[in-house]
C-alpha cells in the first residue's frame, strides 16, 4: 500500500511536469526483476522438463519446451537403475544424526559461552569464531588417516561422529547471540527455585529459543544433505554412498548399456533437490532469520 | 579480617570456581572437538607437509622438499594457482555486484518481493553436485538450453564445459547462477533495510539525486555487509571443488584444474599425503595473507555507524 501511494504522490508534487518519467522507471524496475526470475528459474524449469521426457526427445534439435512424450515413468525407474532408496536412506540417517548432533550439542556449547564466566572464555569464543574461515583441505587429510586407523573409511561415521563433538561453530555463534537476548532475570529465578545448571539449560532457555534452534535444525540439515567432499572421500562402496555422490553415477559409470541417461539424470537431480526446496518454503522465515544473523557483526 | 568477610570471600572463591568448573563442562564437547577435529589435524598436517608420506610407507623427513618440489618442480603448482585467482578476479566482484544489485531491486518496494525473493535464492538450495550435474545439461553443446537460445539469437554457441576456452566461464557462470541470489544477496538487503530513511530524507531536501544518495549514503552505510561478503566470496573462491569436479574434473586439458583440485588429486587419487599436505598449508597461507590484508584495507572504506 505504502509503495503505491508515497513515490507517485510526492513526484507530483514536486516536479509535476516529470512524474510520468517515475511511471516509467517503475516499469523498468518490474520488467528487469521479471526477466531476471525467469532466468533464475530457467536451469530448474529445464530440468524438470528434461526429466519427463523420454531419451530420443533429449537429444532432438530443437529441442522441446514441454515433452511431446510425457514419461512420469522416469521418476520411477531412477528408484529401480540404481540403489536410489538406499541412498535415500543413507542421507535421511546421516541428516538425521547431524540435526540432532548440531541442535543439541551447540546449544549447549553457546549455554557454556553466553552463561558462564570461565578463565579464557573470550579467547576460547574468538578461536570458534576463526575455527568458521579455516579451509576444509587443511584438516581433512589428517582425519581421512585418523579414520582410516579407526577403520571407519567406508562407513558412515565420519560423516556422523565429528557433528557431536562442538556442533558446528557457526551454530555456537547464532545461538550464543540468540542466548543473550534472554534475560539472566529468567535463569536467577529459576536458580532461586532450587534449578540446577541443566535444568535452566532445558527447562529455561531452550524452551525460549525456539526459533534459533529451527535455524540451526534447517541449515544442519542442509548442511548434511548437500555434502559431497565428505561422501567423496570417506565412502567407497556403492551401497553405502549419500544422494548426491550417488547423483553423479549416472554420469560417470556405465551401468545396462551405453543408452543415454541424461533423462534419469535430470529426473535424479530433481528429485535430490526437491526436499531442501520444500523445507524452504515451509520454513522460510528461520531462513532468512538465520543468514540474517550470520552477517550481522561481520 | 572479620569473620563476615571471610565468608563474603570464600562465597566469593566458591562461584568463581563453580563459574569455572559448570563453563567448561558445557562447552566440553566444542572444546574436545577442537582438540580431536580441529587443532590436532592441523598440526599433523604441518608435520606432513614436512615429510615423505605416501600412505603405504611411513612418513620419512622431507624438510623443506615438499615445498621447494611445489615451488620449483611441480607443473601444475602455478598453472592450478592462476587458474584460482582468474576464477577468483571474475567470480567475486561479479557475484558481489550481482548480488547487490538483486538486493537493490527487492529493496525497491516491487509489489511481490518475497516471491522475486524466493526465485532469485531457490538455486542457492541446490545441492551443489546436482546443481553442477543440471549445468552441464544446460551446457550441453548440441542439444543444451544455453546454446539453443543462442542459436535464436544467430550465435553459435561454443561447446562450453568441453572447450579450453570455455570452460572456465561456464564453471564461472554456474557458480554465479547458485550464489548469487543466495546468502550474500539477503545480507546486502538486510544491510540496505537498516540504512535509516531519515538520511535519505535530509539528503533529498539538500536536493541529492539517486546516484549521489547511492554512492554518498547506501554505499557507506552497507560498507560492513560489503567486506563481510567479500571477505566470505574471497574464501569461498580459493576452495571450489564440487562444481570444478563433477562438471570437467579439472579438464579439458586442465583448464579448470582448480587449487582444490590439485590437493585432492594428490591426496586421494594419488595418496600423496605428504605433498597434498603442503599443498593445503599453501592454501591456508594464501588464505591468511588475503584475510589480513583485507582486514587491513578494511580500516579505510568500511564505515562502522557508532563508532568514531
Amino acid at each position: 500500500m505504502e509503495a503505491t501511494s508515497t513515490l507517485p504522490v510526492r513526484a507530483v508534487t514536486r516536479h509535476e511536469r516529470w512524474y510520468w518519467l517515475r511511471y516509467v522507471g517503475r516499469g523498468l524496475i518490474y520488467a528487469f526483476t521479471i526477466a531476471l526470475g525467469i532466468i533464475f528459474m530457467l536451469p530448474f524449469f529445464w530440468a524438470v522438463t528434461s526429466a519427463f521426457k523420454p531419451p530420443w526427445e533429449l537429444y532432438i534439435f530443437p529441442p522441446t519446451w514441454f515433452p511431446r512424450e510425457f514419461r512420469p515413468g522416469n521418476f520411477v525407474q531412477i528408484w529401480q537403475v540404481v540403489p536410489f532408496a538406499r541412498w535415500t536412506l543413507n542421507s535421511v540417517i546421516i541428516a538425521f544424526f547431524n540435526v540432532v548432533a548440531e541442535v543439541f550439542v551447540a546449544s549447549a556449547v553457546a549455554y557454556g559461552f553466553s552463561r558462564y564466566r570461565f578463565a579464557g572464555r573470550d579467547v576460547l569464543f574468538v578461536i570458534l569464531l576463526s575455527t568458521m574461515m579455516l579451509p576444509a583441505y587443511i584438516t581433512i587429510i589428517p582425519a581421512f588417516l585418523m579414520y582410516r586407523a579407526l577403520h571407519w573409511i567406508d562407513t558412515h561415521l565420519p560423516l556422523i561422529v565429528p557433528s557431536f563433538f562442538g556442533g558446528g561453530a557457526f551454530n555456537v555463534f547464532l545461538l550464543r547471540q540468540f542466548f543473550m537476548t534472554i534475560p539472566m532475570d529468567f535463569d536467577e529465578a529459576a536458580y532461586v527455585d532450587g534449578a540446577n545448571s541443566f535444568t535452566i539449560f532445558w527447562k529455561v532457555l531452550m524452551p525460549l529459543s525456539k526459533p534459533a534452534i529451527s535455524t540451526v535444525a534447517i541449515f544442519a540439515f542442509l548442511g548434511s544433505w548437500n555434502n559431497f567432499l565428505g561422501p567423496l572421500i570417506f565412502l567407497n562402496t556403492t551401497s553405502k554412498f549419500t544422494l548426491p555422490l550417488g547423483i553423479t553415477y549416472f554420469r560417470v559409470a556405465p551401468m545396462d548399456s551405453s543408452e543415454p541417461r541424461d533423462h534419469l539424470l535430470m529426473a535424479a537431480s530433481v528429485t535430490v533437490t526437491l526436499p531442501a526446496v520444500i523445507l524452504f518454503f515451509a520454513a522460510q522465515r528461520y531462513f532468512i532469520s538465520g543468514i540474517v544473523m550470520s552477517g550481522l557483526k561481520g | 579480617m572479620t569473620a563476615e568477610a571471610a565468608s563474603r570471600l570464600h562465597k566469593a572463591s566458591q562461584w568463581k570456581r563453580r563459574q569455572n568448573l559448570l563453563g567448561y563442562l558445557w562447552i566440553s564437547p566444542w572444546l574436545l572437538g577442537f582438540v580431536i577435529f580441529t587443532a590436532g589435524p592441523m598440526i599433523a598436517s604441518l608435520v606432513l607437509s614436512f615429510t615423505n608420506y605416501r600412505i603405504i610407507n611411513v612418513p620419512k623427513w622431507a624438510g623443506l622438499g615438499n615445498y621447494v618440489y611445489a615451488l620449483t618442480k611441480d607443473e601444475l603448482f602455478w598453472p592450478s594457482l592462476g587458474i584460482t585467482f582468474y576464477y577468483m578476479l571474475i567470480a567475486v566482484p561479479t557475484g558481489l555486484l550481482g548480488s547487490l544489485l538483486l538486493a537493490m531491486l527487492l529493496n525497491q518496494r516491487v509489489r511481490g518481493e518475497s516471491i522475486f525473493r524466493t526465485l532469485f535464492y531457490l538455486p542457492s538450495l541446490t545441492p551443489a553436485a546436482a546443481a553442477a550435474l543440471l549445468w552441464a545439461w544446460l551446457l550441453h553443446a548440441e542439444v543444451g538450453l544455453v546454446n539453443y537460445l543462442l542459436s535464436l539469437i544467430g550465435i553459435k554457441g561454443p561447446p562450453w564445459l568441453g572447450s579450453v576456452r570455455w570452460a572456465m566461464p561456464a564453471i564461472i557462470l554456474i557458480t554465479l547462477w547458485t550464489s548469487m541470489g543466495g546468502g550474500r544477496m539477503i545480507i546486502f538487503l538486510a544491510g540496505l533495510q537498516g540504512v535509516p530513511q531519515e538520511l535519505y530524507e535530509a539528503a533529498e531536501i539538500d536536493g541529492a539525486g539517486g546516484w549521489r544518495k547511492f554512492l554518498h549514503i547506501t554505499l557507506p552505510m552497507i560498507s560492513p555487509t560489503i567486506f563481510f561478503n567479500l571477505v566470505l566470496g574471497i574464501i569461498g573462491a580459493l576452495q571450489v571443488f564440487t562444481t570444478a569436479y563433477i562438471t570437467t574434473k579439472g579438464g579439458p586439458g586442465r583448464a579448470t584444474w582448480f587449487f582444490a583440485l590439485h590437493i585432492y588429486t594428490n591426496a586421494f587419487e594419488y595418496f600423496d599425503m605428504g605433498y597434498a599436505s603442503t599443498l593445503a598449508w599453501f592454501l591456508f597461507l594464501i588464505l591468511l595473507v588475503f584475510t589480513i590484508i583485507q582486514l587491513r584495507l578494511s580500516e579505510m572504506w568500511v564505515y562502522y555507524a557508532g563508532s568514531a
